[in-house]
């Protein structure tokens, strides 16, 4: 079966809600069959609006959101056939389980042996059987989450939409609901489109992330495109950490640029600078710089050890290097370990492929 | 097993219980202390006052303290035949303390109540003891018997017995447009003297139509209050609850401005021609006046518990109910409308047993066939000062609205009531 890889379509979308300021901006995305898309972003980004855009609760204030190649501006949201999981569940608190999962069966009058079979279905999915008759308050904030995900799956919707479903659940609750849904989706195929603010949920589950801005998508690619090649400073901030420095062009190649900062010079991978003379702000992962490398690296620096914070897994080195005290290294927790104390001068170094010369800040 | 029948003890070996007793005692005495207060002001104005209704509504002792020596000698009468001389005697003994004291009056009043025409005949006997034309040392019972012939009427001595008891129900009973008979059983008054009944019926009625236009009117008003901008709410919230902040006299007197027949309301639909202006309808003194002013009044009491249930009511389960495919009606109905219900039943509680005993405003607007059994209370109270009736009916009244009560918590639940 040949997936549409333009399922959904936002085709020049504008959103404002006062006349005055664009919320949603020429948004231009589409989004193929099956997909797992996550839109992420800052509160205020615009990325719910566009969520309640495509699921008929606000209307775009120009261009048109097609599904299956059919506009559907204009059709309200109980004819869109798109499932939808709330921020807080959004279960209907006077109604059962079985009642909250049967009722969009019922509204669209499917027969009673169908829906037992159906909710049935659905809640094994979640794995909740056996909870049909329980009232959602008596459930566990990470089983409503789950009912409220069978909910809006049970009646086989060609796109589910998730609106921060796990914000209100503790972090490892979220952690282990986050592959529960991924594998949900792996196994039913259907379309997801998940909005979300919190960046790590985002690369765990999604095939593609679209990360919101002002109104605008700033980068569409998958996790670990995003990850390695943010396309301009303001991803690279977003999506995991980042050590920066601001500097300006004074020599360029093809693939090599070297950048003055204040009293020093690096070289950096020219993403988006394209002359000498333009400032920029240099992106470096923080475990892309090593400690004393054994290999040969084209920046090598010396700094002074701040601070050492141990996180178990790794440890957090704040150094003070290139005039700026804020550079963070991440060294892995292993049995080589080194000596690493407070005011020590130690060396870094990094190839400038990974350092990225993106838009100045 | 043995872990639960083992006592705990504290470390120093006092039984937990006891220690626990021991440690909140004094916070359970300033605890109640501080409602102490609000206790004893409930005892003084709430309890000690229906406590009071409740025995002057009953009360028939006058009598018995007026007749001592007559009551115990009736004792042992049957009731049948006239009574025997130890009882006539026992009734002048009796009614003579009561002209020395000059009581005698009293009694024939409430005798008359009972019975009519006791009342000339005591005044007889009045005059002939008056006249010590009584012989003490011959057969009492023959020279009553000869002041008036009722005295020989065995009706009337009957009639004494039966306010022998220093209770009786006969207010209750007149209350429901009953009376004890002759034979001391219970009968009907005509029918067409049956009064009480007719207002009964009436309060019922517009208390449940009242409530009914309060909560068709106050349900969309709740709703939008509930879900528009904070901005526009607020205004909403004012004009909802500026009436609350006028005086009821003055609401329901702007009513009477806007009801009569040369009325706002009524020079209006003449401007546009719906009526004719020799044909004025007549919106007052009836039962238009009544539900329209207080539907009006008692507006607020629906709106507010409403507006609160529906404010905790989350906008998304609106929306899940849509996305989910049910109609904006379905989403509604099915989701949005069973959430209100302990709103509703709160509004609906509330108002209807303010309008069960509204007095005011059907007094001003209500005219003969608009008024309630509060206005008949309050016109025994100021009238004709009849007070144990006003206290049965405003007791009867009482038990009306805890029956009420009581047959919503079967329906309903008191505990799916919420006001806020």
């Amino acid at each position: 079966m040949s997936k549409n890889p333009e399922f959904v379509k936002f085709d020049k979308v504008d959103k404002s809600y006062d006349g005055k300021v664009l919320v949603v901006k020429d948004l231009q995305l589409d989004i193929a069959e099956g997909e797992f898309i996550t839109m992420l972003g800052p509160s205020g980004s615009g990325k719910t609006t566009c969520l309640m855009m495509l699921a008929g609760f606000e209307t775009p204030t120009h261009g048109e959101i097609l599904l299956d190649g059919n506009i559907i501006s204009n059709i309200p949201p109980h004819k869109r056939g798109i499932g939808m999981v709330f921020q807080n569940y959004a279960l209907f608190p006077h109604m059962t389980v079985y009642e909250n999962l049967a009722f969009p069966l019922r509204v669209r009058k499917v027969e009673k042996d169908e829906i037992d079979k159906k909710v049935d279905k659905a809640l094994s999915m979640v794995s909740l059987n056996g909870f049909e008759s329980r009232m959602p308050a008596q459930l566990s904030g990470g089983q409503q989450q789950r009912v409220a995900v069978a909910r809006a799956l049970v009646f086989d919707p060609a796109v589910v939409l998730m609106d921060e479903p796990l914000g209100a659940l503790d972090k490892n609750l979220r952690e282990s609901m986050q592959y529960e849904i991924k594998h949900i989706h792996e196994s039913i195929g259907v379309t997801v489109v998940y909005v979300t603010h919190d960046q790590s949920e985002a690369l765990t589950m999604s095939n593609r992330i679209a990360v919101f801005n002002d109104g605008k998508v700033q980068q569409l690619s998958n996790p670990a495109e995003l990850y390695e090649k943010p396309v301009n400073s303001f991803v690279a901030e977003f999506i995991g950490e980042n050590n920066t420095f601001n500097g300006e062009v004074v020599d360029i190649d093809k693939d090599k640029c070297k950048v003055k900062l204040a009293n020093s010079e690096i070289l950096a991978n020219p993403i988006s600078v394209k002359s000498k003379g333009e400032k920029t702000t240099v992106s470096l992962r923080p475990e892309r710089a090593l400690i004393n490398p054994t290999d040969k690296m084209d920046n090598m620096f010396s700094g002074k050890i701040e601070e050492v914070i141990y996180h178990g897994d790794h440890t957090r080195v704040r150094l003070n290097l290139l005039g700026s005290s804020e550079f963070i290294l991440k060294v892995p927790n292993s049995t080589s370990n080194l000596e690493l104390k407070v005011s020590q001068d130690i060396n870094i170094g990094w190839n400038s492929a990974d350092a990225r010369a993106l838009d100045p800040k | 097993m043995s872990s639960e029948t083992k006592q705990i003890l504290t470390t120093d070996g006092i039984p937990l219980e006891v220690s626990l007793k021991k440690a909140e005692k004094k916070n359970k005495i300033k605890a109640f202390l501080l409602v102490a207060p609000l206790l004893l002001f409930l005892i003084i104005t709430y309890v000690f006052p229906i406590g009071e209704m409740f025995s002057r509504s009953v009360d028939d002792k006058m009598i018995t303290n007026m007749l001592p020596k007559t009551f115990k000698e009736m004792e042992k009468w049957d009731g049948k035949e006239l009574p025997s001389e130890e009882v006539f005697s026992a009734f002048y003994y009796d009614f003579k303390v009561l002209v020395e004291k000059q009581e005698h009056g009293k009694l024939g009043q409430r005798l008359n109540k009972e019975k009519n025409g006791f009342n000339s005949i005591t005044k007889k006997l009045f005059r002939q003891v008056k006249r010590k034309k009584i012989d003490e040392s011959i057969s009492i019972k023959e020279q009553v018997m000869k002041v008036h012939k009722r005295w020989r009427n065995v009706e009337y001595w009957q009639a004494i017995k039966r306010t022998a008891p220093p209770y009786t129900m006969s207010k209750y009973l007149k209350g429901m447009d009953m009376y004890y008979a002759a034979d001391g059983s219970i009968a009907q008054v005509d029918e067409d003297r049956r009064i009480h009944r007719i207002l009964w019926l009436r309060t019922l009625e517009i208390a449940f139509f009242v409530t009914l236009f309060c909560f068709l009117m106050g349900y969309p008003i709740a709703h939008l209050l509930a879900t528009l901008p904070m901005k526009y709410s607020n205004l909403l919230m004012i004009c909802v609850l500026l009436p609350f902040w006028t005086s009821l006299l003055v609401r329901t007197a702007s009513w009477m401005i806007l009801l009569q027949q040369q009325g706002v309301v009524n020079d209006f639909f003449v401007m546009i021609g719906l009526v004719a202006d020799d044909n004025r309808p007549e919106m007052m003194y009836n039962k238009v006046g009544t539900y329209v002013a207080m539907t009006q009044i008692l507006l607020p009491f629906m709106v507010l518990p409403l507006y609160s249930v529906m404010k905790t009511i989350s906008p998304s389960l609106m929306r899940a109910g849509k996305s989910l495919g049910g109609t904006p009606f379905v989403a509604f109905w099915k989701v949005y409308f069973p959430l209100t219900i302990p709103g509703i039943g709160a509004g609906c509680l509330l108002v209807f047993i303010l309008a069960i005993g509204y007095y005011i405003t059907p007094a001003l607007v209500g005219g003969a066939s608009g008024t309630l059994i509060s206005n008949q209370i309050a016109f025994h109270m100021k009238q004709t000062l009849d007070w144990s009736f006003a206290s049965a009916m405003g007791l009867m009244l009482l038990s009306g609205v805890l029956v009420i009560y009581w047959i919503y918590n079967k329906l309903v639940g008191v505990d799916n009531i919420k006001l806020g």
